[in-house]
Parts: C-alpha cells; sequence; structure tokens
C-alpha cells in the first residue's frame, strides 16, 4: 500500500490539474459566445450573395458564355487544392483529428489525383508536414478572430491557382458548427463554383433586371467574392466548433480528475485508519504483555 | 407613406435593416436614386456615401466601398465589401491614407502597370476619398 504522503502528493497534483482543466473549460465558454456572435453576424450577408448569386445566374443563363466563364468550368481534376481548417492548439478532444482524418480520407477517394495542401491552423499542418504532403501555403493563429481581410487573402489565391491552371478543382474541409454538444466536419467544393440550387419545389424565376454592367461581367466579379465568403464563413464556423469541443473536453476532464480525487481520498483515508488501528494494536498489546 | 426595407451587409456584420422612403446610392458608374417602387437592378458598386432616410427632413448616412446593389420588389440588399459609419471615421487617418493612395497613384510601384492593378490603385484613391467625405461632413 503506498503511504500516506505518496497519496497527498498525487491528490495535490490531480487538484492542479483539475484547476487548469477547469480555467480551460471557462475561457473556452467565453470565446465560444463571441464566435458564435460573429458566425450569426456573418449569416445575413452570406444568405444574401447566395441569394443574388442565383438570380443573377438565372438572369444571364442565356449568355451561351455563361459555362465557359472561367471559375464556373468543370474540368477533369488531375490536381486539387484542399483548405484544411483546423485549430492551433489542442485540448479539444477528438476535435482536430476528426477533420485530419477526414481530409486523409478525401485524399485516398481521389486516387492517382495530386493534392495541395492549404491549412489554415497548426494542427492541419503539422499533421500533413509530417506526412510530406505538399503544403503550399499555410495560414497560422488567424482563428483566433477570423478576419474578413484573411479569408480574402485565402480565397484570391485559390481563385487566381485555379484560374491560371495550376489546380483544377478548390475544396474546403472545416467542422461546421451545429451546436455546442455536436460539430462534424464538412467538405465542399469551393471551385469550380457549384451555382446555389433554386429551392426545392419552385421555379427559377428570371427576373427582368436592369443591368448596370453586363452580367456576364458582374458575374466574374461576384464569384471571386462567393468563394471568399465561403472561406470566411468556414473560418467562423471552425473558430466556433473549435471552443465548443474544447469545452466539451475540458468539461470532461475536470469532471474525470474530481472523480480521481475521490478515489484517492478514499484510498488515503482507509490508509490512515489502517495506520491508527495498527498503532492501538500495538500499544493493547504491549500493555499486554506487562500483565 | 410608400416605404422599402433597407438593408445593408458587409461579410462580417449586417449595419442597417429599416423600412426607408428613398436612398441614395453609389453605384460603380455613378448615383442612383431609388424610391418606392423602382424596377428590379442590379448594379456594382462605387465607393462614396449612401444616404437614405426614413422620414422627413433626417438623412442618414454611410461610407459604402465597393460589393454589389439589388434592387427587388420592395427591398434594397447592399452588399457592401466595406461600410463605415461616421463615427467609426478617424479623419486625421483617413486624411492619411487618401494621401498615401493618392501618392501611390502618381508612383506606380512597376514601370508598367497591368490595367488591374491600375484600377486597383484608383480604387484605393476612391475608398479613401468616400471616407474623408463622410468624416468631413
Amino acid at each position: 500500500m503506498p503511504s500516506l504522503i505518496d497519496i497527498r502528493r498525487r491528490i495535490r497534483s490531480v487538484k492542479n490539474t483539475q484547476q487548469i482543466t477547469r480555467a480551460l473549460k471557462l475561457v473556452s465558454a467565453a470565446k465560444l459566445r463571441r464566435a458564435q456572435d460573429r458566425v450569426i453576424a456573418a449569416r445575413p450577408y452570406a444568405q444574401s450573395i447566395r441569394e443574388l448569386l442565383s438570380n443573377l445566374a438565372a438572369a444571364a443563363a442565356s449568355d451561351p458564355d455563361l459555362s465557359a466563364s472561367t471559375l464556373l468550368a468543370q474540368r477533369e481534376a488531375k490536381r486539387i487544392e484542399l483548405i484544411l481548417m483546423t485549430s492551433d492548439t489542442g485540448k479539444a478532444g477528438a476535435f482536430n483529428a476528426n477533420l485530419t482524418r477526414t481530409a486523409d480520407r478525401f485524399i485516398r477517394e481521389h486516387e492517382g489525383v495530386a493534392f495541395d495542401i492549404v491549412t489554415v491552423g497548426r494542427k492541419g499542418r503539422d499533421y500533413f508536414r509530417r506526412r510530406n504532403a505538399s503544403v503550399p501555403r499555410d495560414y497560422i493563429g488567424v482563428l483566433a478572430k477570423p478576419a474578413y481581410a484573411t479569408a480574402a487573402e485565402i480565397g484570391r489565391e485559390s481563385v487566381r491557382r485555379f484560374r491560371d491552371g495550376e489546380v483544377d478543382a478548390v475544396y474546403l474541409i472545416n467542422s461546421e458548427f451545429k451546436n455546442v454538444m455536436s460539430q462534424k466536419p464538412s467538405e465542399t467544393r469551393l471551385l469550380p463554383v457549384a451555382l446555389p440550387e433554386p429551392k426545392q419545389g419552385e421555379e427559377p424565376k428570371i427576373i427582368d433586371y436592369i443591368f448596370e454592367q453586363p452580367p456576364l461581367e458582374m458575374l466574374q466579379r461576384l464569384l471571386p467574392r462567393y468563394v471568399e465568403v465561403a472561406v470566411f464563413q468556414g473560418m467562423l464556423e471552425t473558430s466556433a466548433s473549435e471552443h465548443a469541443a474544447r469545452m466539451t473536453a475540458m468539461d470532461a476532464a475536470s469532471r474525470n480528475a474530481g472523480d480521481v480525487i475521490d478515489k484517492l481520498t478514499l484510498t488515503m483515508n482507509r490508509a490512515r485508519q489502517a495506520a491508527i488501528t495498527k498503532e492501538i494494536i500495538e500499544v493493547v498489546s504491549g500493555a499486554a504483555a506487562l500483565d | 407613406m410608400a416605404d422599402f426595407a433597407l438593408t445593408v451587409a458587409t461579410p462580417e456584420r449586417q449595419l442597417i435593416d429599416e423600412r426607408v422612403s428613398e436612398a441614395t446610392i453609389p453605384a460603380r458608374n455613378g448615383y442612383i436614386g431609388v424610391l418606392p417602387g423602382h424596377a428590379p437592378l442590379l448594379s456594382e458598386l462605387g465607393a462614396g456615401i449612401l444616404s437614405w432616410s426614413g422620414g422627413i427632413g433626417q438623412s442618414q448616412t454611410l461610407a459604402i466601398m465597393g460589393g454589389f446593389v439589388e434592387v427587388l420588389g420592395d427591398r434594397v440588399r447592399i452588399l457592401a465589401d466595406e461600410a463605415k459609419r461616421r463615427e467609426d471615421i478617424n479623419t486625421i487617418e483617413a486624411q492619411e491614407r487618401l494621401r498615401a493612395a493618392q501618392e501611390a497613384l502618381t508612383k506606380p510601384p512597376s514601370d508598367s502597370p497591368t490595367p488591374e492593378q491600375y484600377e486597383e490603385l484608383v480604387e484605393n484613391v476612391k475608398r479613401a476619398q468616400a471616407e474623408v467625405d463622410l468624416g468631413a461632413k
């Protein structure tokens, strides 16, 4: 049986750990609230740009040049750029592992295709660097406070590479924020742009717009912005998911630490009681021996 | 009184969502005035000052830097690349930016800028100008 002092030392160490996990949980909860607000604040724009794109595409559909528009053109995928979003730090349970696993599976599903992996977040970069994958660009420390300027930079470069034919498609893997308890990896094709489908059962109505600029020209300006917004949304959702995942993981860790402390305290009390009993027996039998 | 819905959103947040009776929008090819019952219209935005009023005499303003506008039915949707309220503008900083942008335009970074590069430089000046204009009001 370990000595009393050893057990006390262990209890103290677990208590320290519990304090850290509890603090991390509180910090994550606060950050989560802010991240959630940002996700909600960015929704109106994302929603509007989707509708605008779909209206514009419907109005421009008669234009024979539409399908030739460089950002819509499908071509055989020989090289794919994969944008993978993960967190910068760990202690978030299976959050990053789920994302890298999704990316791995995605790569396996596309056999014979070369991949360039663009990582947002340190964990993804480290994972694919270790595996000697081609990581032409990485962005670190940008998810702590996702800024549109960063998303625009990422999106612009992807659009340029696609337009110049350096890659044949661009996909995004990020964490989708459903609610605090559930975040799941999702993959989206960014390029070539998939035009938003009209809602089910609704006829795509063609609106007779007055165009201040030729529709095709506007489309060519709108599409890159659409890609940037998708990247931005991905960043916001990944950031919110990260905090939610960390909060859940640290809550579980704090509870586990509590269980361990309870168990150790019980063991310690038993050891203490055993020592007392032993001393009494010694005293009593010592006295009896004198009689 | 006839009115329509005006919304202004940037990628990061929605700034305006209210009923207004008229709006003047800084489109790419010049300002567009919109009254209730306007025909459907799509346009790119330039940099300039968006103004609107909900009632009599009380006009409100916002500096808009690029984006898109859609007029449809009783709704005007502005998707701005960037938008700033007057109280968010630091006049001194804005003037400094305008000066820097004008200087960059007279001295392009490369000897023979492409049309796109040139356009961007001009755009920078316009954006800074819009901020200065609103700040000075």
